[in-house]
């Protein structure tokens, strides 16, 4: 093993008082997105639900894509380790969002044109 | 300069460690494996309701009059997932004091992991259970089939990374990962952390998206 640490691995984590944090607004998210679900769809939902309803899965997608990407950025550490890792890992991700997108698009016309034909 | 980063460094043609790339690479494709699930999930939504209940939010009567209420359990499933985003938490927190060469506090981070990952597991199997004592099975309808193949399939993955993060709490309990092996630590972080964002992905999508 080498004495000399490469300026490509050198890096350093955050404090635990960050991962503290970090822990807290993910809770946070979590009870937030639960809370959503609760005030629009849930026994008690009135009025104001149903018209947060067009929000709702917008909404819910943009709370696990933060949720999601502090836990890559901070925990898994790609804020401070080499650029390689978040390519090896951004790149698949893109391609896998990609995917899903694409076979829901495709399903959704295929179900249009089937109830239309 | 810390004793981590020396440890890390290698004679590779990076400059970085090549167990630690290869963990990534591997996390990448797992990204495609578990896009297929959703995707299967989500393209199957569309046209589930058309066969027999029950189904995680809709009350639905078959012709034969039998009804099926909605069967997903919110709060159990929200504590599953506070519990694993915790876990994340808690590991991390195991790898600085491993790094810093903090044995009891890497145990003590560690074993709270571990209760998470295995109340995590338990929850499923609960979870499980409970579904297919109600009547819901892989077999049932379409929304069986993909709800327990996707979360059947994370399931699987916590199980591994239970086992993979007891193995090196053993480890770390004999003394065996000294600052300059944190590595090895970390490396099961990566793969623990995965499981959990994919978590993040499925909790909304599975259990809150009507």
């Amino acid at each position: 093993m080498d004495a000399h640490a490469s300026p490509a691995t050198e890096h350093a984590h955050p404090k635990a008082a960050v991962y503290v944090k970090i822990g807290i607004i993910l809770f946070v998210l979590t009870a937030l997105e639960v809370g959503l679900y609760e005030f629009t769809y849930g026994e008690h939902a009135g009025a104001g639900g149903h018209a947060l309803q067009p929000f709702f899965v917008p909404v819910l997608l943009l709370l696990s894509a933060i949720k999601f990407a502090l836990v890559a950025m901070f925990y898994m550490h790609l804020k401070q380790d080499h650029r390689l890792f978040s390519g090896v890992f951004v790149f698949p991700l893109i391609i896998a969002i990609v995917v899903i997108v694409a076979l829901m698009v495709l399903s959704a016309y295929h179900f249009a044109f089937a109830r239309s034909g | 300069m810390s004793d981590h980063a020396h440890a890390l460094h290698l004679e590779t043609s990076t400059g970085l460690d090549n167990r630690k790339l290869a963990i990534w690479t591997f996390i990448g494709s797992e990204c495609l494996f578990f896009a297929t699930l959703i995707s299967n999930y989500l393209v199957h939504k569309q046209t589930w309701l058309s066969g027999p209940g029950p189904f995680p939010h809709e009350r639905w009567t078959s012709p034969s009059g039998q009804a099926f209420e909605p069967i997903i359990e919110i709060p159990l499933v929200t504590m599953g997932t506070a519990l694993l985003l915790f876990s994340s938490l808690f590991v991390v927190l195991a790898l600085a004091n491993a790094q810093r060469g903090n044995r009891n506090g890497l145990l003590v981070w560690l074993a709270a992991t571990l209760f998470c990952g295995f109340f995590f597991v338990g929850m499923q199997v609960y979870e499980f259970t409970h579904f297919v004592h109600r009547g819901l099975t892989l077999k049932t309808n379409l929304f069986g089939a993909s709800f327990f193949t996707l979360t059947g399939f994370h399931g699987t993955h916590v199980t591994l990374g239970v086992i993979w993060l007891l193995t090196l709490w053993i480890e770390a309990f004999r003394g065996k990962i000294p600052p300059a092996k944190s590595l090895n630590l970390e490396i099961a972080a990566l793969y623990w952390h995965f499981v959990d964002v994919v978590w993040i992905v499925i909790f909304p999508v599975v259990y809150l998206i009507k």
